[in-house]
Formats: C-alpha cells, sequence, structure tokens
C-alpha cells in the first residue's frame, strides 16, 4: 500500500502559535485553560481555553471571520517552507470543523446572505481560493472524530492515486452556542479537567486549529507515516458511549491491521480523554479489550481544552512531535486511576522509543475513529 | 477502475413524496415539512417511538433509511462492522441549530443540541439496525455524485465494508430532500457509477 508521509503541521492554540512552541508549553506542563467571565458567551464564569490577544488576526482584513482566519493562519504556517504545490490539480484541501461560522448566527437577522455566510462551503471557498487551490476543497463535519476523519479521508484519497498531497486543516472556536449547549449536559467541569482520574468532573472547551500535510512524494520518505485508520460507530446511543467499548476497539484493531502492525507494536496512545466519566470509562474497556493496556497513554484535554473539530489534528501534530522527540507527555490533571480497566496513564514525561503509535477519538452519534502512525 | 459495485435499492422523499427504486410508494397532502415526515413515518406503521424526539434531518434520514432497507433484508445478515455510511449536505445542521439557538436565551435545550451536528443521523440509522461500520458525513454545494462514487468504492473494494448506505439529507426550514442509495457487491439494480447516481438524483419528479 502506498506510503502517506506527514510533510508538516501547525497548531495554533492559546499556547502558541506554531506545534514547536504548542509543545514546548506543554512540556512544561503549561495549560492554556483558565477560569473566563465573559457575559457575551455565557452568564456563569467557566473554565476554557481561549484565545485573548487574537494575535492570529489580520486586522487589517475585514473579509475573514475569526473561524477563518484561524484556518488560513495555521496552513500558512503549515506550507511554510515546504514544497507542496497548492495549486496543482494533485493536491486537495480537507477541512474538518464542528460548527465553523455558527458565533454569526443570532447576531443579525436570518436571511439567504446570513445562510451562505454562515455555510460551511463558504469558509471553505475563502480558504481555498486565499492560497489558490486548485481543486474545490472537501469539508469532513461529522462531531468530534472530524479531524481523524479528515486525515483518513486524506490517506484514502491519495491510496485511491486521485492525489498526491492533501493538506488537511481542521478549527472550531467555542461561541455561546457551543458553550450552552455543553452546559445544558452538565459536562463541563469547573476547573481544569481531570482526564482518567478517580476525580474527574467533566471536560474543558477549547479553541484552536492545526494542519497537517500528508503526501506520498518519495523525496518525503523517513518523514514520519500515516500507515492506518478506521472508523466505527457504537450503534448504541446518540449522546452517551458504548458501555463495553468494543466498536472503538474494533476501529484500533482496523486501523492496526491496516498499518501492518500489532498491539505489541505500539509504544504509545494519545487518547480522546475528554475527563467526561462515560468517555474515559470508554476507551479503556476499549484500550484494554485491543490489548493496549499497558502502553503509556495520554490525553491532551488538560492542556488544550476539547478543541472539537481540532482536536483530532491538534492531538496527531504533538503525538508526531512526541515521535519526533521520543519523549511522551504526562496526562495533565491525572492523580488517581478512575476507570475499571487499568490503563497505563503516564504521569510524567517518559523518555522511550516512539516508532508506532496510536491516536482515538470518539464523538457524538456514537462515532469512533483510529488512526496509527509509525516511523516504518 | 476495477467497478462491480451496484446501486442494489434507493429511495427519494422530495416535494412529500416518497419513491422507492423509483416508483411512487406515498405522497402526503400535509402542508408543512414536520407534518410529512410524521405522515411518512405513520404511513410505514412502523413502532418506534425514538422517532419523534429526533430532528428534521434524523427524522427524513431515518424514515429514507427504513424504506431503503425494506425489502433487503440480506443486509441485517451481514455482520454489524461490515454495514456504514457515508452522507452529505449543504448545510449540515443549520435547520435544528437555529431551533436550538432559540431556546439557549431561555433554557438551552440538551436533547435539541444533541441534534446540531449533521451525523447524528448515521448515529440514529446505526442504533436502529444495529449497524457498526464507517460513518462519515461531507460537506458540498451541491450532491457530489464523483466523489461519493470514488470513496464509496473505496471502502466497497477495499472490503472496508460490504454495504454503504450514502446519499444526500438536507432539511432547512420547508425545503428538504433526501436521496439515498443501497451500495453493495450484490450484482443486482445498476451499476454503482456517478452517471447512474446522477440520474436517480436529478429524476424529474411528479
Amino acid at each position: 500500500m502506498t506510503d502517506i508521509y506527514i510533510v508538516s503541521d501547525n497548531i495554533i492554540s492559546p499556547l502558541g502559535a506554531t506545534s514547536a512552541d504548542n509543545f514546548e508549553q506543554l512540556k512544561k506542563g503549561v495549560s492554556g485553560v483558565k477560569r473566563h467571565h465573559n457575559e457575551a458567551i455565557s452568564p456563569d464564569p467557566f473554565c476554557a481555553s481561549l484565545f485573548t490577544d487574537n494575535s492570529f488576526i489580520d486586522n487589517r482584513s475585514k473579509r475573514y471571520t475569526k473561524f477563518e482566519q484561524l484556518l488560513i493562519a495555521s496552513i500558512s504556517n503549515a506550507l511554510q517552507n515546504t514544497s507542496i504545490d497548492v495549486s496543482s490539480s494533485k493536491t486537495i484541501l480537507i477541512l474538518s470543523s464542528t460548527k465553523g461560522n455558527i458565533s454569526l448566527l443570532g447576531s443579525e437577522a436570518f436571511d439567504d446572505n446570513l445562510e451562505r455566510r454562515v455555510s460551511l462551503n463558504t469558509s471553505a471557498r475563502l480558504v481555498a481560493n486565499h492560497f489558490n487551490f486548485a481543486n474545490n476543497p472537501l469539508i469532513v463535519c461529522n462531531a468530534c472524530i472530524s479531524g481523524l476523519l479528515a486525515l483518513i479521508t486524506g490517506m484514502r484519497l491519495i491510496r485511491s492515486g486521485i492525489y498526491e498531497n492533501a493538506v488537511v486543516a481542521g478549527a472550531d472556536e467555542i461561541t455561546k452556542f457551543v458553550l450552552s449547549g455543553f452546559q445544558s449536559f452538565q459536562a463541563l467541569s469547573p476547573a481544569v479537567s481531570k482526564p482518567f482520574d478517580a476525580d474527574r468532573d467533566g471536560l474543558n472547551l477549547g479553541e484552536g486549529a492545526a494542519t497537517i500535510v500528508l503526501s506520498n512524494n518519495e523525496k518525503f520518505a523517513g518523514n514520519i507515516k500515516l500507515k492506518g485508520g478506521s472508523v466505527s460507530n457504537d450503534a448504541n446511543h446518540i449522546s452517551g458511549p458504548s458501555r463495553t467499548g468494543e466498536e472503538l476497539s474494533q476501529a484500533i484493531d482496523k486501523a492496526l491491521l491496516e498499518a501492518g502492525v500489532t498491539a505489541d507494536d505500539i509504544h504509545f496512545i494519545s487518547a480522546h480523554g475528554t475527563a467526561t466519566r462515560y468517555n474515559d470509562e470508554m476507551e479503556a474497556k476499549a484500550i484494554t479489550l485491543a490489548g493496549l493496556n499497558n502502553v503509556p497513554v495520554n490525553s491532551l484535554k488538560a492542556y488544550f481544552g476539547h478543541t472539537l473539530g481540532a482536536a483530532g489534528l491538534i492531538e496527531s501534530a504533538i503525538t508526531i512531535r512526541s515521535m519526533q522527540s521520543n519523549t511522551v507527555l504526562p496526562s495533565l490533571g491525572f492523580n488517581n486511576m478512575g476507570v475499571s480497566q487499568p490503563v497505563n496513564v503516564c504521569n510524567a514525561i517518559l523518555n522511550t522509543p516512539l516508532n508506532n503509535c496510536l491516536k482515538t477519538a470518539s464523538g457524538f452519534g456514537g462515532c469512533n475513529a483510529a488512526i496509527v502512525f509509525c516511523k516504518q | 477502475m476495477n467497478n462491480n459495485n451496484y446501486i442494489i435499492a434507493h429511495c427519494q422523499i422530495i416535494n412529500s413524496t416518497v419513491y422507492k427504486n423509483g416508483e411512487q410508494l406515498f405522497k402526503s397532502w400535509a402542508t408543512n415539512a414536520q407534518d410529512v415526515f410524521t405522515e411518512i413515518y405513520q404511513h410505514l406503521n412502523l413502532n418506534y417511538p425514538k422517532f419523534y424526539k429526533m430532528d428534521g434531518i434524523s427524522k427524513l434520514g431515518w424514515l429514507a433509511s427504513e424504506i431503503l432497507l425494506q425489502g433487503n433484508g440480506n443486509i441485517k445478515q451481514a455482520k454489524p462492522p461490515d454495514v456504514g455510511l457515508m452522507l452529505a449536505n449543504t448545510n449540515a445542521s443549520l435547520d435544528t441549530d437555529i431551533k436550538y439557538l432559540q431556546t439557549v436565551h431561555d433554557f438551552a435545550s440538551p436533547g435539541l443540541f444533541v441534534y446540531t451536528l449533521p451525523n447524528i443521523v448515521a448515529g440514529e440509522i446505526c442504533i436502529r439496525n444495529n449497524f457498526k461500520g464507517e460513518n462519515a458525513f461531507f460537506i458540498f454545494d451541491e450532491f457530489n455524485a464523483a466523489f461519493t462514487e470514488q470513496y464509496v468504492n473505496y471502502l466497497l473494494d477495499n472490503n472496508i465494508l460490504e454495504f454503504c448506505i450514502c446519499g444526500w439529507i438536507e432539511v432547512l426550514k420547508e425545503s428538504y430532500k433526501a436521496v439515498l442509495f443501497l451500495a453493495g457487491k450484490t450484482p443486482t439494480g445498476s451499476l454503482f457509477s456517478k452517471e447512474n447516481m446522477n440520474d436517480i438524483f436529478n429524476r424529474p419528479t411528479f
């Protein structure tokens, strides 16, 4: 099967504007999650990782919304110093978001103009035109697995021979719409979240963007590869995860198989780890079913919050940095095992060879995704 | 391309009318979209109270999938991980987003919030039928038969899925359209091609 190489990556979050900056902050244990009292988006104080200085925004341009500016800034940085020709018919732009420009709703009367402006199609066209992409962009909107599904889609499109390069980018902002929804579910933690911990009490939301550039070009041989990916559905509940973890485990098994590795070859797992009671329990069961319970695992949600459509890409970019430096980051917020199947949650920096790594995600609608990165 | 996949069945719901494999099955005389969906549900004589909790896209997509699968019992014999969905539309969940936002000032409704993602309809169809395979929801300006053909053929040809329900489910206010295809390797129906999908999608309805 065609090798898919990681050409470059970017993360823009409240912690920094490049993957390297973000990775350095995480190594220092810095979290972007802070307490905010912003009545424009919530009547009550809340903890989230939010941009406060908006330095990524080009104030000269009124053309693009914050969501689009985030995507443009992330893609620009990822493409810098690469030889990827976005105006080639062999390059596709794939965008991932859950809610895009939803913040525009409610701020003005709903009419045909607003209907067009709020559409992800409009954002995708603006972003693609900004860079002169030759092909129409593809948009993935599949809840919290969107980022991983966008990477899997890029991998498949290259493997099917249609494209040689895929620029995969995702972003979401935290709006009153999204915040009120998670509040209505009573899913938010009043403090920095504690994935997999006994005292975990919900998630934090976060905003950010990330880009990962994929290519089959042999000049990138030697780079880390995206070797396998799979998606599954729980067929159980639209807002609660599987009781058994069997379906996420199925996606993990299929991703490993496609990557040509076994559970024994996996050196690290970057979990979804939202820090809700049910998600982390389900993931621990799935990891155990897949025979990965001794493999070091972390969740990055206490650093970035849950960045929704960007999460899979942000966390994959950190996984790639971890592999490049053979460094597993501690799972911030974790002290005492809080899941019924004891998985190997990392609570200190671990320096160890990382040749094959797994990244997972799950989301509303019962969807799960797993991808495998390999050095060989 | 090694194309040996087929459109085993197709279903359209548009202009208050339900078509299965091109034949009109039912016409509703209700005057608004939500009532049309309820009348189709009642016409099908199904007992699935969860239907009433769903948002517009989920109701429409769920109904179309029920009709699509009627008479295709062999899909139930397939292993759950071997059946999946690839869906698309233009406006994601905007219809429900607008309704949810109206509740936010007062009492934000978790029951509506969960439907503010377009892929929830795929979850509803999976729950109903115990389908556990690949799911994907894409956003396009208009129905993209070429991409649908390419993506679904990849899933079928690489044995990632045995059957895939694919197509278009759009609801925005009073405007709606569902066109679903059951694609698989069973040599029956017509070839799973962009030409045949476009032909069915754009077929004049009367």
